[in-house]
């Protein structure tokens, strides 16, 4: 994995720290989210959208301009941390660009805020899931960059597994 | 729309495969030359050219027609995805129906590179995540076609095994074998529900036709001669999270129209037709739910009944509406650039009556859909 992949574009600041910085105060064990501004470094995690002023609708990642009624000044909002799973799948073959775990789930979650997130899943086996089962947001690691940071994105994970 | 029509002159292809000497410049030519040598036109014969590509880069379209000293004229490439042929031809007869051109070349090249495919489209967070999965995105699509409706796994293996039987007869398509349910079944698990046999392989070829101007209600011309219906492209419609512009959200809502049926629609005005009365169709398979989907966007079947006109074996040849008698994607693989104008050549051939062992008999009217990245969708409209 290239580090640019993780840093670059991400309105001109430095990377968010996640979790401890390891023992040896190296560069080894600091997590680095693979977008900043996708979600927060909270306890729960939560995904970062917005809320249009003008028509009311949610969208995510986070834009100042509404993709629905192209108003301005869209309010970033914290999302739901959970929803309840609307498809799913798990990925078998590395896609291009990733370097991280096989298989890895993939899905739709539905938000309270009446928004559909395309997500990572953290359940590998689509076989255990089910329209309408309950799910929370987490963040898992997706590979390592160049400077030994863990990347980490976003994922969903059933609440009550089966 | 307007009291010029638009015939299709002449149509040419280079077979889609893969082809480790060829250059994507000369399975351009092969089909350049097949379109012009049918219609009976030379240098000069026409006044500008459209080429479709994704991946075929600058320049594309000058360096077919440099190499047949067939330059001067507008040359133009064309990207719209999977669409790319069908925004290629609805330039092309948007020009002459405004009376710009009397004659116009149409033609689409593409070498894709192997695997899953690498688009400029995602950004490098989303792959890094693992969310530029291509086909993880047609297995979503896939898993709620299932939810939404009475499409099984079955009916997703009976789609492969339909194309793929019409493909053998298909002198053009990569795939000439037919295979079975169960063959399907087992292949590698992709992205479930998808298995690799339901998913089109990227590939390369070529596929061209020349454009001319007729004037309509003419009532001259050869019985055999085709003319263009419409040509119709469309993008998405913001909201819907599992559309082909594959945004990150979407609403809860599910009255948003997908870009297939806005193209259909307007496609089957412009024609003046419903789909009712088509006789044959080519539309886009890039996976067997993708298929399906298509069914009920272009208004084959009611929404929700897809399943049942596959288990009638309406849409396999011999049934009420055939449709990718050519074998579709799933055996003649995808070449972007010219994955919708094949579907053309391959419908023209119908209307014609020269489809040899796929001939729907008495082919009047045919419909060309594809679908994909953008979101574009095309839909082309072709009679006799």
């Amino acid at each position: 994995m290239r580090a640019e992949h993780a840093h670059q574009g991400f309105l001109n600041t430095a990377p968010v720290t996640l979790g401890e910085t390891a023992p040896d105060g190296g560069a080894t064990g600091v997590a680095v989210a693979v977008r900043v501004g996708l979600f927060t470094d909270t306890d729960p995690p939560r995904l970062l959208g917005s809320r249009c002023q003008a028509c009311g609708r949610h969208h995510f990642p986070r834009h100042d301009t509404c993709p629905y009624c192209a108003a301005d000044g869209a309010l970033p909002v914290e999302l739901s941390d959970t929803g309840v799973l609307w498809s799913w799948t798990a990925v078998t073959i590395a896609p291009p660009g990733y370097g991280g775990d096989l298989p890895y789930g993939f899905g739709v979650v539905e938000l309270p805020e009446a928004l559909r997130v395309v997500t990572r899943l953290t359940e590998t086996d689509p076989s255990r899931l089910s329209a309408g089962q309950s799910m929370a947001m987490v963040v898992v690691p997706v590979g390592v960059d160049d400077e030994g940071h863990r990347v980490m994105t976003y994922a969903f994970s059933a609440r009550d597994p089966r | 729309m307007t009291d010029v029509d638009v015939a299709i002159a002449g149509v040419g292809i280079h077979p889609f495969g893969r082809f480790a000497d060829r250059t994507i410049t000369d399975m351009g030519v092969t089909a350049v030359r097949g379109a012009l040598g049918q219609a009976g036109v030379g240098p000069g014969g026409f006044q500008a050219a459209f080429c479709a590509t994704a991946y075929g880069g600058v320049a594309s379209g000058h360096r077919v027609l440099a190499r047949l000293g067939m330059t001067g004229m507008p040359i133009v490439d064309v990207e719209a995805g999977c669409a790319s042929g069908g925004a290629a031809l609805m330039l092309g007869a948007g020009a002459i129906r405004a009376g710009a051109y009397d004659t116009v070349l149409v033609f689409g090249v593409e070498k894709m590179p192997k695997g899953m495919i690498r688009s400029s489209f995602f950004e490098p967070w989303q792959e890094v995540s693992g969310l530029g999965a291509t086909p993880a995105y047609f297995a979503l699509r896939a898993q709620r076609l299932m939810q939404d409706s009475g499409v099984t796994k079955d009916h997703l293996a009976a789609v492969v095994v339909k194309n793929r039987r019409h493909g053998v007869h298909n002198p053009d398509a990569m795939f000439r074998s037919e295979v079975d349910a169960a063959a399907v079944l087992t292949s590698r698990l992709v992205c479930d529900p998808l298995h690799l046999w339901m998913l089109c392989t990227p590939n390369e070829g070529a596929a061209a036709m020349v454009l001319t101007r007729a004037k309509a209600r003419a009532g001259a011309g050869s019985p055999a001669r085709v003319r263009l219906g419409a040509a119709v492209l469309r993008s998405h419609l913001p909201g819907s999270v599992l559309d082909e512009s594959t945004p990150m959200s979407g609403l809860v809502d599910e009255s948003v129209p997908a870009p297939s049926t806005l193209a259909a629609t307007a496609a089957y005005e412009e024609a003046g037709i419903g789909p009712e009365d088509l006789d044959v169709v080519e539309c886009q398979d890039t996976d067997a739910a993708r298929e399906l989907l298509s069914y009920e966007e272009l208004g084959l079947c009611p929404p929700g009944g897809a399943a049942q006109l596959c288990d009638e074996g309406a849409t396999a040849l011999g049934g009420r509406i055939p449709v990718n008698t050519s074998g579709g994607l799933l055996s003649k693989g995808e070449p972007l650039g010219a994955s919708a104008l094949g579907q053309v050549v391959s419908l023209v051939h119908q209307l014609r009556g020269e489809a040899g062992h796929n001939q729907v008999e008495g082919a009047r009217l045919a419909l060309g859909h594809t679908v994909g990245r953008g979101a574009n969708a095309s839909v082309v409209v072709l009679t006799r």
